[in-house]
């Protein structure tokens, strides 16, 4: 108490407050750098996806008309919406695939870690990079795919050039990183999985899939978790590898809604932004559906913390 | 330990596994090999139509020279450099204030603004896209590097305050009640007993920004253009362009662009991994 008397007898208001106000000014800056860059964004756009505006000029209000002519006349928005489906659904083979990696990968034996840092490579480079290298992979006469499937008498195939196989074909492209991610995720969660109910379910006979499934997936829970959230943001984001492999081509078979979004308002449909803007909020609440189950399920964790 | 460990299975099996292994890893990197392969190829091999036999001759010095000393791409690097590590400090230090703010004190909106982090940074890029370069341009920024630097700052701090406070809920209560009851100032708690606590958390959020930003493409087409301020993903394409033909240039000019990510991997690999699986172990 002297020591505080030292001061003086009143304390001064930061001293007092210190416990309530502390946290607020360590938050400020990162609210405000959010908030202008993110929050505030997000609600301009909603804004903007009731005008036409060629980003430069006055933006003149046209309601909801920029929606109806997404919704019910426009084919690419329809293509692009039932690629993002696609992606969606293919995008989580990223899953299994991985963990049956993981579990091909969880064993010691000699030089494992480096095979394990090895099989982690496709994550760790550019998307940039990876769909160039899957576009020579896929080169229609020269590609290493067609020269595989040479061997097996078949072929050749132009994926990419190919309406209906370029989009599968860029998925292809898309899993390869990120079933790396799902296997470091399996492969730390397997590191984790508790060896004592292992040999005890070892003790009662269960082996094989019945283990995998009854003992050690249960065991994964969280692993899994977040391979789901990472995988879903990750298919709705897809982007780069769809500009760099296709541009959105043949015959804009390739699109989805953030490549799309991109073009009406940046490229060579000129610049449309509240058009491009209406695209950007259809794919967020899409996206907002996936992070409202997010959020919920981490609150529910959040509620046996401290 | 599952699968059955290999020590305790048939040694065939043993044997088997072992020459799966380094096949396993080939196909899984067959993409990768194939462009390393390219980087060392003369010009020729490829109008011969030798696209994946062997090299004719060794061209490696060749190709990488030419890539750093007749193309942009050098440029393109140093850009990424500049716009990369001013982005993990400015990322880190904000994300540290504020999960320090959400980790150790309870006042009304606490998870509110956590769960506002988290959102955010789960958002479509899209739809912050007409609003941010609109901005940008305003503020003088367009086809800069402080303007890339200024928003990836203020994106990654959502994954990064994530990141922190819950770091810092794991961290032991106690020592910062401790702390309190001798009378230190809540920011030298901070500075003094929390930050050396989290110099693991640091260590693996800086790899991981590192590498977000580093292969960030999408802000890098809509914030930038041309050799000014593009970093070595925007540069990659236009490379691509320039040289559409020139596989063994363009497959230098990627392994070049991928090599500082992979070499933070492989430096720092606990730290990122660590980063990647956020609380998936416990």
């Amino acid at each position: 108490m002297t020591a505080v008397t030292d001061t003086g007898v009143q304390r001064s208001w930061y001293k007092r407050n210190e416990i309530a106000v502390t946290p607020w000014l360590f938050l400020l800056p990162a609210i405000l750098f959010f908030s202008v860059y993110v929050i505030i964004p997000i609600a301009q756009s909603f804004w903007i996806s009731f005008h036409q505006w060629d980003g430069l000029g006055e933006a003149t209000w046209v309601g909801t008309a920029n929606y109806e002519r997404l919704l019910f006349d426009d084919r690419k928005f329809s293509v692009s919406f039932w690629n993002n489906i696609k992606w969606l659904i293919l995008y989580l083979l990223a899953i299994p695939a991985g963990l049956f990696i993981a579990l091909f990968l969880n064993q010691t034996v000699r030089g494992i870690r480096l095979y394990k840092s090895l099989f982690f490579f496709p994550f760790v480079i550019s998307q940039v990079v990876v769909g160039l290298v899957f576009s020579w992979f896929y080169l229609p006469r020269e590609g290493l795919l067609n020269a595989i499937l040479a061997i097996f008498g078949t072929g050749p195939v132009n994926i990419l050039g190919d309406p209906t196989l370029a989009t599968y074909g860029i998925i292809a492209a898309g899993l390869w990183p990120q079933t790396a991610y799902c296997m470091i995720l399996y492969l730390t969660g397997l590191n984790a999985v508790d060896p004592e109910q292992v040999e005890a379910a070892r003790l009662d006979g269960a082996k094989g899939y019945k283990m995998l499934w009854y003992v050690i997936l249960p065991q994964l829970k969280p692993a899994t978790f977040i391979a789901f959230v990472v995988t879903i943001i990750g298919a709705l984001r897809s982007f780069d590898l769809i500009s760099v492999m296709t541009n959105g081509g043949p015959f804009g078979s390739t699109r989805v809604l953030s490549f799309y979004m991109f073009e009406e308002s940046l490229s060579e449909f000129g610049f449309r932004m509240g058009y491009g803007a209406a695209i950007a909020v259809v794919l967020f609440f899409i996206m907002l559906g996936f992070i409202v189950y997010f959020l919920y399920s981490m609150w529910r964790d959040d509620q046996g913390g401290r | 330990m599952f699968p059955t460990p290999i020590e305790k299975t048939s040694r065939q099996w043993q044997l088997t596994y072992q020459a799966i292994l380094p096949f396993a890893l080939i196909v899984w990197l067959l993409p990768l090999i194939a462009v390393a392969m390219f980087s060392i190829k003369p010009d020729a091999d490829f109008t011969n139509g030798n696209y994946w036999g062997l090299p004719s001759s060794f061209e490696a010095f060749n190709n990488y020279g030419r890539v750093f000393f007749e193309s942009n791409m050098p440029r393109y690097l140093v850009n990424s450099l500049l716009i990369t590590i001013p982005t993990v400090i400015g990322a880190v230090a904000l994300s540290c204030m504020a999960g320090f703010a959400l980790g150790v004190y309870r006042f009304k909106g606490n998870l509110f603004i956590f769960f506002m982090f988290i959102a955010g940074n789960f958002v479509p890029f899209q739809i912050l896209m007409v609003p941010v370069r609109d901005m940008t341009i305003n503020m003088n920024l367009y086809d800069t590097k402080t303007g890339l630097v200024l928003f990836h700052v203020a994106f990654q701090a959502g994954f990064c305050t994530l990141f922190m406070r819950n770091f810092i809920r794991a961290l032991p209560f106690p020592l910062i009640e401790a702390a309190r009851v001798e009378g230190v100032a809540e920011w030298r708690i901070f500075w003094f007993v929390v930050l050396p606590l989290m110099k693991p958390a640091l260590a693996a959020l800086a790899v991981l920004i590192f590498t977000f930003i580093w292969n960030d493409y999408f802000w890098a087409v809509v914030l930038t253009q041309g050799p000014d301020a593009q970093p070595v993903t925007a540069g990659i394409t236009e490379f691509n362009s320039q040289f559409r033909a020139a596989y063994h240039l363009m497959s230098a000019g990627s392994i070049v662009a991928a090599l500082p990510p992979v070499a933070m991997f492989f430096l720092m690999q606990k730290h990122f991994i660590a980063g990647l699986t956020l609380g998936a172990v416990k």
